[in-house]
């Protein structure tokens, strides 16, 4: 899978990729969607009123699966949660916590529908490929075209993936990140490590395209 | 009676000083790419390559970076921001 974004003439970003390529893409996007969400509280609040929708508050506490955690972290605290700046105060702690809570009611429902909106986008313009077999070719592949606003998108898109592989693999710090790649073949976490690791590729490679 | 209570509650909680600015700080995480940290630090700062390469290696190499400053309001702007971008990051008053 050696799959690198190029930069197109007008805007824009392009890449090749097979058909195991795009379902892996795909299925993993899928699995973003479901997981984020609507959120507590964000869609069955069973009201048609798009009012109630637009205050309907988010939810105070953070979410307790660690991809969640990342992908919605606290505003407030640290690496180490509220504790972090508190300095050893347990008041100054809890204050810490509560402005934590009160970001996160106003902000975590964007944010959520924010990220569905970009894995949506990406799974949409994988839809609209046309595979192709070339002459002697094992996989059918296909060219994908991204406008800059797409691209964007599958940017964010690519990232939350990562950090979502990366908190289920338990990517902690850099040491841990040497150990996959030299993870023997029998580790159940291999395929997982190694889908990681090419998105990592295709996401340097679009950064690249993107760059100011 | 009023008096003492008033005290307690100024002892219990730790009022922000309104003078002290707040900061934006990133933390390092070993997911997020260093091209895509800088990236985001020239897009939505408008921070010039340099300016945004060196914030991005602090956060690498010290582990965080305070990345901007200004009023409480501003900076849970710029952390919402990070946040949409997959960066880790947080705000406080800087104690300086």
């Amino acid at each position: 899978m050696a799959g690198h974004f190029e930069a197109i003439p007008g805007g824009g970003a392009a890449v090749a990729l097979d058909e195991v390529e795009i379902s892996i893409i795909r299925s993993l996007s899928v699995q973003l969607l479901e997981l984020v969400g609507p959120g507590p509280g964000g869609e069955d609040s069973g009201s048609a009123d798009p009012l109630d929708e637009l205050f309907a508050e988010g939810p105070s506490e953070p979410p307790s699966d660690p991809v969640l955690r990342r992908l919605f972290p606290d505003a407030y605290g640290g690496p180490d949660g509220a504790a972090e700046g508190a300095g050893g105060d347990p008041a100054a702690e809890e204050q810490q916590r509560a402005y934590s809570a009160e970001f996160r009611r106003f902000t975590e429902n964007d944010l959520r529908a924010r990220k569905r909106e970009d894995a949506l986008a990406v799974i949409r313009s994988l839809d609209s490929l046309s595979l192709e077999r070339e002459g002697g070719a094992e996989e059918a592949e296909a060219l994908l075209e991204l406008s800059p606003e797409q691209s964007r998108q599958w940017l964010s898109s690519l990232n939350d993936l990562r950090l979502a592989i990366g908190a289920r693999l338990d990517v902690a710090d850099e040491e841990d990140t040497d150990l996959l790649y030299r993870l023997p073949d029998s580790d159940p976490r291999k395929p997982m490590v190694m889908a990681y690791l090419w998105l990592g590729g295709l996401q340097e490679t679009l950064v690249g395209t993107l760059m100011p | 009676m009023e008096t003492e209570r008033t005290e307690a509650a100024e002892e219990t909680f730790a009022v922000p000083e309104p003078d002290l600015p707040w900061v934006t700080i990133v933390h390092n995480d070993p997911v997020n790419l260093m091209s895509y940290v800088t990236y985001v630090f020239q897009t939505y700062f408008g921070y010039s390559k340099d300016k945004a390469t060196k914030l991005m290696l602090d956060v690498h190499h010290k582990g965080r970076a305070v990345v901007s400053s200004g009023s409480r309001e501003e900076m849970e702007r710029d952390v919402q921001a990070l946040h949409g971008y997959g960066l880790w990051a947080t705000l406080q008053q800087d104690r300086k």
